[in-house]
C-alpha cells in the first residue's frame, strides 16, 4: 500500500532527523568528557561530571525543588482539571462553549507574560511566598494538558455505563470513582507524566518567580551557563533526557505515542 | 440540575485560571494603559526608542523566518513520515517526540557547545582548511533563528503527520492516474488538504518563537536582545515595570491577533473545513 515516495523527498528527510539527533548525540558526548572544558569529541572518558552534579549544592537544592513543584503542580491541575474535564464531557449541552476555550487560554498567554504577571500581581502584590507563586504559575502552565488529554480519554467513555450503576443504587461519587476514573486511568497516568516533563523543563514561568533560595532546576542550569563553561551542565542535560526516555515509555504504554501527534489539533 | 453540577464540578478549575491568570494578566495590560503621563504613553515611549524598536523588529523577523522554515522543513519531513510503513513511521514519530519533551535549555545548550568559538562547527571549518580563525557565529541573529528552527521543527512535523495521515492514498492515486506529474499533486492535491494543519503549526510556532526567552538568552545574548529577553532585563535589571508591562502586553496583542487572523485565513482558504 505504501507509495513510492521521490528518493530526493527520503534523503531529505532523513538529513531532517540527522538534524534534530545530532545536537542530543553531541550533548551526551560532552558529558562523558574528561577535560574541564567543554570539546568535542571528548578527551578521554569519565562519569566525573555525573557526580559532580551532586556536589554542586546550587544543582541539588533546586533539582529538589523542580520536582517538589512539578509533582505538587500537576497534582493540582489533576484535582481541579479531572472534574472540569469531566464536567465538559457529561454536560457538554447545559455548559457554554467558552467554557472549553477558558481552560486552554493558558496555552494561548505567552508564558513569559504570566510568569510577570504573577510576580507583579501575586508575588508582590498580594505578598504571597515565592515558593507559592511558583507553584500556582506552574499549575496554570500544566492545567491545559490535564484538562485536554483527560477530555480526550473521557470522549470514548460510553456515559451509559455510569447511569447504569447510579440506576441501580450506587451514589454518585461512588460511582464515579469505581466506574468512570478507572476507565480513563491511562488518560490521567499519560496526563501526569506529560505535565509533569513540562513543568520540570519550564523556563519562562519560573524565570521571574525565583528569589532567595528558591530557584528551579532550568533556571539554575541558565545561570551556571553564563559563569561556566564545563560539562557539569551537559551531564545534567543528559539526567533530564533520561527522564524524558521514561515519560515517553509511559505515555507509550498508556495511550499510545501517535496520541501526541494527534494532541493539537 | 445537571446544568448547576456541571457548573459545579468546572468551578475550581475556572476561579484558578480566573484569578491566576485572567487578574494578573489583565492587571499587566492595565498598568500600560493608565500611566499618569497619559493613555498609550507608554506604547509612544516604547516605539520611540530607537533601540526598543529595533528588538521589536529583530524579534518578528526572527519569528517570521523561523516559521517559514519550520513549516518548509515540516512538511516535507511530515509527508514521507506519514507515508512509511507502520513501524518505520512510529518509530520516526518517537524520534520527533523525543526532542519535544526535552527541555529547552537542554536543546539551546546543545547549539552552544555546536557554534561557540571552539564548537564542532569551527573545529570542523578549520580542519577543513575552510577558515583560519574561528567564526563568530554565537550571539549573532543567525544563531538564534537556527536554534529556533531546531526547537519547533519536531512539533510542525507531528502536528503534519496528523493531517497528512488523513488523506487517503485512493486520492494521490488519482491525481497520479489522471495523469497530474509528482509536483502538480504536491501543489493541487496534497498542500491544500495540509493547509488547516500547516496554519496550526505555523501559529504556535510564531507566537513560540516570538515569546521566547532562554534561546534568546543563551544563543543571542545581550547583542541579539528580542521581546522576551527585554522584558526579563526591563524587569529584574533595570527594574522598570511600566517598560516591561508595554513588552508583555505587546507580546500578548502580537499572539492574539495572529492567532485572529490565521484563523480567518484558515476559514477563508478552507470554508469546508470550519
Amino acid at each position: 500500500m505504501t507509495r513510492r515516495i521521490h528518493p530526493g523527498l527520503i534523503l531529505f528527510a532523513i538529513l531532517v532527523y540527522v538534524f534534530l539527533m545530532g545536537p542530543l548525540v553531541i550533548v551526551i558526548g560532552a558529558s562523558l568528557s574528561d577535560t574541564t572544558f567543554l570539546t568535542f569529541p571528548p578527551q578521554g572518558l569519565s562519569l566525573r561530571w555525573f557526580e559532580r552534579i551532586f556536589e554542586i549544592t546550587a544543582f541539588r537544592r533546586t533539582m529538589l525543588t523542580s520536582l517538589q513543584i512539578a509533582v505538587l503542580a500537576t497534582t493540582l491541575a489533576l484535582i481541579i482539571g479531572i472534574p472540569a474535564a469531566y464536567a465538559l464531557n457529561r454536560y457538554r449541552i447545559q455548559l457554554p462553549l467558552w467554557l472549553s476555550t477558558l481552560f486552554v487560554l493558558p496555552i494561548l498567554v505567552p508564558e513569559i507574560v504570566l510568569g510577570f504577571s504573577l510576580l507583579r500581581s501575586v508575588a508582590v502584590g498580594q505578598g504571597l511566598p515565592i515558593f507559592s507563586t511558583l507553584l500556582i504559575g506552574h499549575t496554570l502552565l500544566v492545567l491545559p494538558y490535564c484538562v485536554r488529554v483527560i477530555s480526550a480519554s473521557l470522549a470514548s467513555f460510553d456515559f451509559a455505563v455510569e447511569e447504569a450503576a447510579i440506576s441501580l443504587g450506587s451514589p454518585p461519587l461512588k460511582t464515579f470513582f469505581t466506574i468512570v476514573l478507572p476507565n480513563v486511568k491511562s488518560g490521567v497516568i499519560a496526563a501526569f507524566v506529560l505535565a509533569f516533563i513540562t513543568s520540570i523543563n519550564d523556563v519562562s514561568v519560573s524565570l521571574f518567580l525565583t528569589g532567595p533560595g528558591i530557584s528551579t532546576l532550568p533556571i539554575q542550569l541558565l545561570a551556571h551557563m553564563e559563569q561556566f563553561f564545563d560539562p557539569t551542565v551537559a551531564s545534567v542535560s543528559v539526567l533530564l533526557m533520561v527522564l524524558t526516555v521514561a515519560v515517553m515509555a509511559v505515555v507509550e504504554y498508556t495511550l499510545g505515542l501517535s496520541f501526541l501527534a494527534r494532541k493539537q489539533e | 440540575m445537571h446544568r448547576l453540577t456541571g457548573w459545579a464540578l468546572s468551578t475550581p478549575a475556572t476561579l484558578a485560571v480566573v484569578l491566576f491568570l485572567i487578574l494578573p494578566v489583565g492587571a499587566t495590560i492595565a498598568v500600560t494603559l493608565t500611566d499618569p503621563r497619559g493613555l498609550l504613553a507608554p506604547y509612544e515611549a516604547f516605539l520611540n526608542s530607537r533601540f526598543r524598536r529595533t528588538v521589536l523588529w529583530r524579534t518578528m523577523e526572527i519569528a517570521t523566518v523561523t516559521t517559514l522554515a519550520a513549516v518548509i522543513i515540516g512538511f516535507f519531513t511530515a509527508y514521507v513520515v506519514s507515508r512509511a510503513p507502520p513501524r518505520l513511521k512510529s518509530i520516526l514519530i518517537i524520534l520527533a517526540v523525543f526532542p519535544l519533551l526535552t527541555g529547552v535549555v537542554v536543546r539551546s545548550f546543545a547549539w552552544l557547545i555546536l557554534l561557540g568559538r571552539n564548537g564542532l562547527v569551527n573545529g570542523t571549518l578549520i580542519w577543513l582548511g575552510i577558515t583560519d580563525t574561528p567564526i563568530q557565529m554565537l550571539y549573532t541573529q543567525w544563531s538564534v533563528i537556527l536554534a529556533m528552527v531546531y526547537l519547533f521543527v519536531p512539533l510542525m512535523i507531528l502536528v503534519l503527520v496528523g493531517v497528512l495521515e488523513t488523506i487517503p492514498d485512493d486520492v494521490i492515486e488519482a491525481a497520479t492516474s489522471l495523469g497530474a506529474p509528482p509536483g502538480a499533486v504536491f501543489r493541487q492535491v496534497i498542500f491544500p488538504l495540509a493547509v488547516p494543519g500547516i496554519i496550526v503549526g505555523a501559529v504556535l510556532v510564531f507566537t513560540g518563537a516570538f515569546t521566547a526567552y532562554a534561546t534568546p538568552a543563551l544563543l543571542g545574548g545581550d547583542r541579539q536582545m528580542t521581546m522576551g529577553t527585554l522584558l526579563h532585563q526591563q524587569a529584574m535589571v533595570t527594574l522598570n515595570w511600566t517598560s516591561a508591562s508595554t513588552v508583555a502586553a505587546i507580546m500578548v496583542v502580537v499572539t492574539v491577533v495572529v492567532v485572529l487572523a490565521m484563523t480567518r485565513i484558515a476559514r477563508w482558504l478552507n470554508p469546508a473545513a470550519t
